[in-house]
């Protein structure tokens, strides 16, 4: 990629938890070392379980949280390297829209002041008419923007959540599983909507989510990851499955149509604590291919055009 | 038949959330109730189980026939015997489903002594044999642990441990996967595949994900707001949707290869108990209403295939 | 918590019948500190030493004390005192320690564990000690009950702010405000006080009603208001010693007390029920 908008280094991070009268802490590592390129107007999908890293790396990339280790780079500025006033001014153009859309709205705030927020944490006031337009733009009524979040449908609360990412104009947005909480009959609707703002605004998204069904059907590319590292990068959405998680991932995801049942591949178990990461690849333990190699080593994701971190990849 | 639902209508003060529902069960099926939140899925459940009173709910009309017994019109005294011996309930969040101070095996050891009548040993072989059937490692020292040492697929197999322990004729599910990773949830749904294969047993199972339905039920009872849309075997179902909400929702799940843009969901929200629209109910959200789907209620109609549609203006062609 | 939101909230509590008998006392009681020279033709500091230990008639509705003062003048002007020391002091407390627990809970680190470690303190001893040990130090008198009522409710305060800031400190929005590059200063004032506040007012609210009682246990050893300024509390210790000489002399002040702190209570309660956002949607 020749000028990525957004290019994370060799990203860790580490979590000291616990630790007290009778506990030691322990380090936990969310994120070992992701390295990824997103280029202007790409739609990039993260998929991966529970624990795989996958909200944390989105809030490195915001620079929500610091790295341990590692280097972020939005339109060639170092993220990492940014004072606070300046990193201030570069949130207008990056955005996040959360997971939960009932916790992620002050239950104070009308949708008015919701949507205002943007401008008045940079210490301005939305330009008159904007707030409206916001609303349009994710197919409210205006009406609603004395509206207080309790009074509106989990649907309409991740719409004006969107608005919210919208309001500065910015050229990146992370999504971080939209829709997860939401009814399949309204994630659709949602996944339309932000498909079309994209192609409107010409947006860049980096989406989260643990469907790779849905990642699939949105992205152009998709990273998969698995306790902390990523296992595989799939160039095209479509592109078939090399590494044993993906495609135990793949097999997971249920088509809607009783001709294509699946007989589960032989993945049992569940993933390990990352806590204490097993010595080689971290997926041996569940992966039907594993090797003494497996593990033993751990693989590095390989340079290619369909980068993989397997040794016996399919 | 083992569970006939017959023009079922559940009451809670002055609405009626849910009405005339009709579906059938029998042994070593696996039954899909599906539909948006607000469809009603989870009072079925909870009617068929007897547990309405709980949310100050009843059964205001038609029947609900287990194994030639009506149990709508039992009271609770005799009902209890049928709940958690005969049908077993697992609910969505094996978190609060667990007690989190007793030991995990006496939790599912209680059930067969309750029930079953078994002493304290025999229980506890039966429990290391189930959770050992259920594909957990090293049951007995599982038997020993408390419910927070366990991840969530584990907790979700021991609550269908405590389910099976009785040897019910009948196991409710209310989306028992919902909370739990995609590949856990494989798992777990295979699990209950073969499990009603190789005990007749019955499973309904309540979920609103059609890519669920289509890997694992039998027949589809679909529900919108409170009242059947469609019930009719998986493959017809899905081969050929009749009512518009059921493409609809089948609609929702993007596919291999399906192209972009073409995931559009479904206008509108789900109404609300105190104001379900005149007619029928899906015609504000639905793409073949007219005048008549906005005044009469559609009636339910019986297709060659022993299926139900409840449309005035059904796809599929061949009837209307 | 906007103003228009508490004003509509203490709106609700008045219609209550709990809500509103206690609200009419506190009405009462507030008013009448307020107009107490209009509303007594009496003095609340001249001696009428002939009318001494007068019981309760026509001209002295609640009858006259050793030096023939008239009682409910003296009651009415008691309540001033007692208001608006415990109000006054409450207020101070909350202000603090709202100050103290939002800071602890939002920063954490040293400052945290130091206001930890001085609300531990102070709540190892019962308030009444603490004041006490405060009053020796500064010494008898109205601005010594209140640093001592204000200090001995401190901890209680600071505590409640925190563990609210704790809570609302990992909502999702909270998350949204930093990711919009909010300051922190803008998250502590728009987002993490307002919605701690309700609690922590109606803690307070009730807590006056202790003060209340605090503040007469003062004056009642003789440490609070110095004569010949009444207190409700200096009032009762007068008439101790004269409990069957003249048992109006401190049954009609520990009556004011004892009325005013119920219905502080009570009315406590209703605006409890009336800000409780979950029961307001329920009945929607």
């Amino acid at each position: 990629m020749a000028d990525p908008l957004i290019r994370a280094e060799a990203l860790v991070k580490r979590f000291q938890t616990g630790g007290g009268l009778l506990a030691r802490p322990r380090a936990m590592l969310a994120v070992r070392g992701v390295s990824m390129a997103i280029g202007k107007g790409e739609v990039v999908g993260v998929v991966g379980e529970s624990g795989c890293g996958k909200s944390t790396l989105a809030r490195l990339i915001l620079r929500l949280i610091e790295p341990t280790s590692g280097t972020i780079h939005f339109d060639g500025q170092d993220l990492t390297k940014l004072s606070r006033g300046d990193m201030r001014r570069m949130r207008r153009r990056m955005a996040m829209v959360f997971q939960d859309p009932y916790s992620s709205l002050d239950p104070r705030f009308t949708v008015a002041e919701v949507l205002a927020e943007p401008f008045r944490v940079q210490g301005e006031e939305p330009p008159a008419g904007r707030i409206a337009e916001l609303l349009g733009q994710v197919g409210l009524s205006e009406r609603l923007s004395a509206s207080y979040p309790h009074q509106m449908s989990g649907g309409q609360r991740q719409r004006i959540g969107i608005a919210r990412a919208l309001a500065q104009a910015p050229d990146f947005i992370v999504l971080d599983e939209p829709t997860a909480s939401l009814d399949v009959s309204i994630q659709a609707q949602i996944i339309a909507l932000l498909s079309e703002l994209r192609r409107e605004l010409g947006l860049t998204y980096l989406f989260i989510s643990h469907d790779l069904g849905l990642v699939r059907y949105f992205c152009d590319r998709v990273v998969v990851m698995y306790l902390g590292a990523v296992v595989e990068v799939l160039p095209k959405a479509d592109a078939p499955a090399r590494h044993p998680y993906t495609a135990a991932l793949m097999d997971s995801t249920f088509a809607p149509d009783p001709g294509q049942r699946k007989t589960l591949r032989a993945i049992e178990g569940e993933i390990p604590s990352a806590f204490d990461l097993p010595k080689g690849c971290a997926f041996a333990a569940r992966c039907p291919r594993a090797s003494d190699r497996c593990r033993a080593e751990n693989p590095e994701l390989s340079a290619t055009d369909h980068p993989v971190a397997c040794f016996h990849p399919l | 038949m083992l569970l006939s639902v017959e023009n079922l209508g559940v009451r809670i003060g002055k609405v009626e959330p849910l009405s005339s529902l009709s579906f059938t069960l029998d042994r070593g099926e696996i039954l899909g109730l599906v539909g948006e939140s607000g469809s009603g899925k989870s009072l079925t459940a909870m009617a068929v189980t007897g547990l309405l009173p709980l949310i100050g709910g009843r059964i205001a009309e038609g029947a609900v026939m287990f194994d030639g017994t009506d149990l709508s019109k039992l009271p609770e005294d005799r009902l209890r015997p049928y709940r958690g011996k005969r049908i077993a309930l697992v609910t969505q969040n094996p978190m609060t489903a667990l007690d989190p101070v007793q030991r995990i095996g006496d939790q599912v050891d209680i059930m067969a002594r309750l029930h079953l009548g078994l002493d304290a040993k025999a229980a506890r072989a039966r429990t290391v044999e189930l959770l050992t059937r259920l594909r957990i490692p090293e049951a007995v020292t599982v038997c020993d642990a408390y419910p927070h040492q366990l991840s969530g697929g584990m907790k979700q197999r021991i609550v269908i441990a405590m389910a099976l322990a009785a040897e019910p004729d009948l196991i409710v599910a209310d989306e028992p996967t919902t909370a739990l990773d995609v590949t856990v949830q494989a798992q777990i749904i295979h699990i209950l595949g073969e499990l009603v294969r190789e005990r007749g047993l019955a499973l309904m199972l309540i979920t609103h994900d059609m890519g669920v339905v289509a890997q694992v039920c039998d027949k589809v009872a679909v529900l919108y707001a409170g009242r059947l849309a469609e019930t009719r075997a998986v493959g017809p179902l899905f081969a050929s949707p009749h009512h518009p909400y059921t493409t609809a929702l089948i609609d929702c799940i993007p596919r291999e290869g399906m192209a972009r843009g073409s995931l559009t969901g479904i206008p509108g929200l789900v109404p609300s108990v105190m104001s379900y629209p005149s007619g029928c109910r899906f015609h504000p959200r639905c793409p073949r209403a007219d005048a008549t789907c906005e005044r009469t209620i559609p009636e339910t109609r019986t297709l060659p295939d022993g299926g139900i549609v409840s449309c005035h203006h059904p796809l599929g062609g061949d009837h209307g | 918590m906007s103003l228009k939101g508490t004003l509509n909230s203490i709106g609700r509590a008045l219609r209550t019948p709990k809500g509103a008998i206690s609200g009419a006392w506190l009405a009462l009681v507030v008013l009448g500190a307020i107009f107490a020279p209009v509303l007594t033709p009496y003095d609340y500091d001249i001696q009428d030493l002939p009318n001494a230990f007068a019981a309760p008639s026509f001209a002295h509705w609640l009858g006259t004390d050793e030096f023939g003062r008239d009682l409910l003048t003296r009651v009415l002007y008691g309540a001033r005192t007692s208001l608006s020391v415990s109000v006054l002091s409450i207020s101070v407390s909350v202000f603090t320690g709202m100050v103290l627990g939002a800071a602890a809970g939002y920063f954490g680190g040293a400052f945290d564990r130091a206001v930890t470690i001085f609300v531990d303190l102070t709540w190892s001893f019962p308030e009444i000690l603490i004041a006490l040990i405060l009053v020796a130090i500064i010494g008898p008198g109205i601005t010594g009950t209140m640093v001592a009522i204000a200090v001995a409710y401190l901890a209680q305060f600071t505590r409640l702010t925190r563990a609210q800031i704790m809570a609302i400190r990992s909502e999702t929005y909270i998350e949204a405000a930093k990711s919009l590059g909010a300051r922190d200063s803008f998250i502590l004032l728009r987002h993490l006080l307002p919605n701690s506040l309700a609690p922590v007012l109606v803690a307070g609210m009730l807590a006056t009603g202790d003060a209340i009682i605090l503040e007469a246990t003062l004056g009642f050893f003789g440490l609070g208001a110095q004569p010949p300024t009444p207190s409700w509390g200096s009032m009762m210790s007068s008439g101790s010693a004269l409990l069957f000489k003249a048992p109006w002399i401190i049954v009609f002040p520990g009556l004011a007390v004892a009325i005013t702190v119920v219905a502080i209570n009570l009315f406590g309660d209703a605006l409890i029920r009336a800000l409780d956002i979950k029961t307001r949607l329920r009945e929607a």
